[in-house]
């Protein structure tokens, strides 16, 4: 560090005297970032409708036995994309949005830290959702075997597997921009005496996610690479013949798979340790213990990939080693329930929208857990891998937690971003709606899994058809409900139910409620002053020093 | 850097909308999009790779440019500067994480495929007869056309030494430009570039020898991948590291940095440094055992 601040002397004359882009430059040339997290939102939300649309088409095959709808191959292609979608297209950048959005806000910082590379990380998605999209349009279709993309299938598939792989590329330089973007933002951009551990937990969540895409988006962008050569520069990283094993990329594909799933997780945690204080009003319980968690499921995640491959035939040390790294996740998980749960309790709760989606991620969050659990133990698992079972438990894990995390994420911050409140009626009935189909939708896949119906099959036999049927019943209704959501964040984008204050709930006492609402297009230009820091962070007990 | 007690710039230089980003994307879509087809032998993807590889050097070129005249008129604080630093950095660590792919591939194949194809339950002996696993001379038991490997010494060896003496002259330049002896400078950096070409030009011939005279392809079985795949990669990094260099060679003619006002320097040495302990890596792990 040999910058002097002589030599660096700041000029800012013309600084945020540029005038702000308007029409189509305002969101091509982006480089505000409630615009940049503003598009991130609504791609997010398009490609989740797009996935929705495949699942349903899924569904609507599985409806009954038999063919009815599809051929097999391109039920497939529908789980695949469905997969794809919904895990890069849907949930991750949301996530980024929120982050983009949000972190700035809450750290008082008048924007992130690259402000232009942010625009690129968000620009490098629509092209990469496009390539898998066109993928469907080629000879042979898109890829079917499967988002995990396992060879030997996925090297004797048509061309739109290398769409897909360019697109894997694509997603992961916006994945490692963004995350570059984001830890930078963490640590060099928060207000004076908001140290480390006094950081709204959200913006703990996002560094560690962040940590863990920058750790593991390269990997995943090194395994497909592989793929490529395979198929088309005659490598052998995955044939047997030539000396490699398809085995291999299992092994690195879950390598960046598992940190993954955390990827997907981490982030909902924070978003629901911003809201249940909120609304229990009460400060988050265990703090610190909260980070801690967060930090070791993160190292952990590194360690238990090869808890995704216990049918493969790995040696037995192996399979316990994973095993038992796997349940050492349990620990701090459970510290994170725990300690919501422990917000709530004696605090004075009330049940808007976003409190109820919480409360429903950590219910149902929880019994992805432990359904997760069970599959961890490896016996079990070599019976259960590839059924409806994973199917399940996965669903319980991304829907009804990072999805229901994101809903209730986006009725916390509606006032914020639009000034208006949100229809608080329908907001109660879409959690509801949300709630009681999904379980209706993804309860049965436990039987059915149990009971041994393998996935990714568009027939089945005649004794699995009754929770079928009840299946895809929920999910047509789950996914008509997400309407509702549309209409009303349309509606309060209009209006709404009238204008909000700048801190709609007051239980809230981060920065991002000191703004007006809607939250002026440039926030923070100068630092906030440590006084006003200081006065959120005594309310939310994290004025005292933790040595 | 700025952990607990922070820098904090009176305005953070927050850039105006800029036509770089979209561009760039528009140029990675054409280049993915073009390679798609070209692969795959749809005619006009050739083209459209040529073209996004254009738009992307044109995005390049503006994107850099805008940064450098943002440098120069010293738009950028102490605490932008302190972005930069961990930007480059995490992003030198995303390159450390994109080779331990690669060489995770190559530890996983010698330590457990390839012995495994060579003993495992004895399953070869049907699939494949006589075939025994031997590193690197037979990792494949069905190969189109024999091969020799590559040895450590000679070429290797030498590139080594190139690229240890490369980073000996970017240190002595960087002294130069802290002390403010420019002509230390220019001269440390212009070896330094010299030597990158130079490595780049052996591993050419390297390659071309391999290829031609000792039948290693990309098709040479499991060493055959693992060796293209990591020196490959290796190699573009150099090349990506030099073109940088380069271009801090052009600045530092042109009169731009100071002894304390050069990051752009310095993150360009870091990625030198960078691919210079891949390099260690790689000839101790593909070349040397």
């Amino acid at each position: 560090m040999t910058a002097s601040t002589e030599t660096l002397h700041l000029q800012h004359a013309d600084h945020q005297a540029h005038a702000d882009a308007h029409g189509w430059r305002r969101w091509l040339y982006a480089t505000n970032h409630k615009d940049i997290g503003t598009l991130y939102l609504w791609f997010s939300f398009s490609m989740f409708m797009l996935g929705g649309t495949m699942a349903l088409g899924i569904r609507a095959e599985l409806f009954q036995p038999g063919l009815q709808f599809w051929h097999p191959e391109f039920f497939n292609q529908l789980t695949t994309l469905h997969g794809i979608i919904m895990v890069f297209g849907a949930i991750m950048p949301a996530f980024t949005g929120l982050a983009n959005w949000m972190l700035p806000l809450m750290l008082g910082a008048p924007d992130m830290a690259f402000a232009r590379m942010n625009n690129w990380s968000f620009w490098l998605l629509p092209p990469a959702a496009a390539l898998l999209v066109i993928s469907l349009f080629v000879p042979g279709g898109a890829p079917a075997g499967g988002w995990t993309l396992y060879p030997p299938l996925s090297i004797q598939a048509g061309m739109g597997m290398d769409l897909a792989i360019f697109a894997i590329h694509l997603l992961g330089l916006s994945s490692i921009m963004g995350s570059i973007n984001i830890v930078t933002t963490v640590l060099n951009m928060r207000a004076p005496g908001m140290t480390l551990l006094k950081m709204p937990m959200f913006a703990w969540t996002s560094l560690v996610t962040a940590y863990l895409l920058i750790a593991v988006a390269p990997v995943l962008a090194g395994a497909v690479t592989m793929l490529l050569t395979d198929r088309h520069f005659g490598t052998h990283f995955f044939k047997a013949a030539g000396g490699g094993d398809p085995v291999l990329f299992q092994h690195i594909f879950w390598f960046f798979g598992h940190p993954e799933v955390y990827i997907m997780a981490l982030p909902a945690f924070g978003i629901v340790s911003q809201i249940l204080p909120t609304f229990a009003r009460k400060p988050l319980f265990g703090y610190v213990s909260m980070v801690y968690a967060v930090c070791s499921i993160a190292i952990l995640s590194f360690m238990v990939w090869a808890h995704h491959m216990f049918a493969v035939g790995l040696p037995a040390t192996a399979q316990l080693f994973f095993m038992f790294m796997t349940m050492l996740i349990a620990v701090p998980t459970g510290v994170k329930v725990f300690n919501w749960i422990a917000t709530m309790w004696q605090g004075e709760m009330t049940f808007e929208t976003p409190m109820l989606f919480a409360i429903g991620f950590v219910c149902l969050f929880t019994v992805g857990g432990f359904s997760g659990l069970v599959l961890s133990i490896a016996p079990i698992d070599i019976q259960m891998t590839d059924t409806y079972y994973v199917v399940a438990h996965f669903h319980y894990v991304l829907v009804a937690g990072a999805l229901f995390s994101l809903f209730g994420a986006t009725y916390y911050w509606l006032p914020k971003w639009t000034g208006q409140m949100y229809n608080e009626k329908l907001g109660k009935l879409h959690f509801w709606w949300s709630m009681i189909w999904f379980n209706v939708t993804f309860f049965p896949m436990h039987f059915l899994g149990l009971a041994g119906m393998p996935r990714r099959i568009p027939d089945y036999p005649l004794q699995f058809t009754d929770f079928n049927s009840v299946a895809s019943v929920g999910a047509f209704c789950f996914g008509l409900g997400q309407l509702l959501f549309l209409y009303n964040v349309i509606n309060t984008i209009r209006g709404g139910a009238g204008r909000a204050p700048a801190r709609p709930w007051e239980g809230a006492h981060t920065l991002e409620w000191e703004v007006a609402s809607p939250a002026p297009h440039h926030t923070w230009e100068m630092p906030p002053d440590e006084a006003l820091v200081k006065k959120g962070l005594r309310a939310q007990l994290l004025d005292q020093d933790h040595e | 850097m700025n952990v607990e007690n922070g820098v904090h710039d009176a305005h953070y230089f927050v850039p105006a909308p800029s036509r770089w980003p979209i561009v760039g994307s528009l140029a990675l879509f054409l280049m993915a999009l073009g390679t798609a087809f070209w692969i795959n032998r749809v005619p006009g993807g050739n083209w459209a790779l040529l073209a996004g590889t254009l738009v992307l050097v044109w995005m390049l070129f503006g994107w850099f440019g805008d940064v450098i005249r943002e440098s120069q008129a010293h738009s950028y604080g102490l605490q932008v500067d302190h972005s930069f630093r961990w930007g480059m950095s995490w992003f030198i660590f995303s390159e450390v994480m994109f080779f331990a792919a690669f060489f995770g591939a190559l530890f996983y194949t010698r330590v457990i495929s390839v012995p495994e194809l060579g003993f495992f339950s004895g399953t070869h002996e049907l699939l494949w007869p006589g075939f025994a696993a031997d590193w690197p001379a037979a990792t494949a038991p069905k190969l189109d056309a024999p091969y020799q490997a590559m040895a450590a010494v000679g070429i290797p060896a030498t590139n080594t030494a190139i690229l240890l003496t490369s980073g000996v002259t970017l240190t002595w330049a960087h002294w130069g430009m802290v002390e403010n002896r420019r002509t230390q400078l220019k001269i440390g950096l212009a070896l330094t570039v010299l030597l990158g070409v130079i490595f780049l030009c052996l591993q050419a011939y390297e390659y071309h020898h391999a290829w031609e005279k000792m039948g290693l392809t990309l098709a040479s079985g499991a060493y055959g991948a693992t060796f293209y795949m990591l020196t490959g990669f290796h190699g573009m990094h150099v090349l990506v590291g030099t073109i940088m260099l380069a271009t801090m060679l052009v600045r530092v003619l042109r009169g731009h940095f100071s002894t304390e006002h050069h990051f752009g320097f310095e993150a360009a040495a870091w990625y030198w440094h960078f691919v210079d302990v891949v390099w260690l890596l790689l000839f101790v792990f593909v070349y040397w055992l």
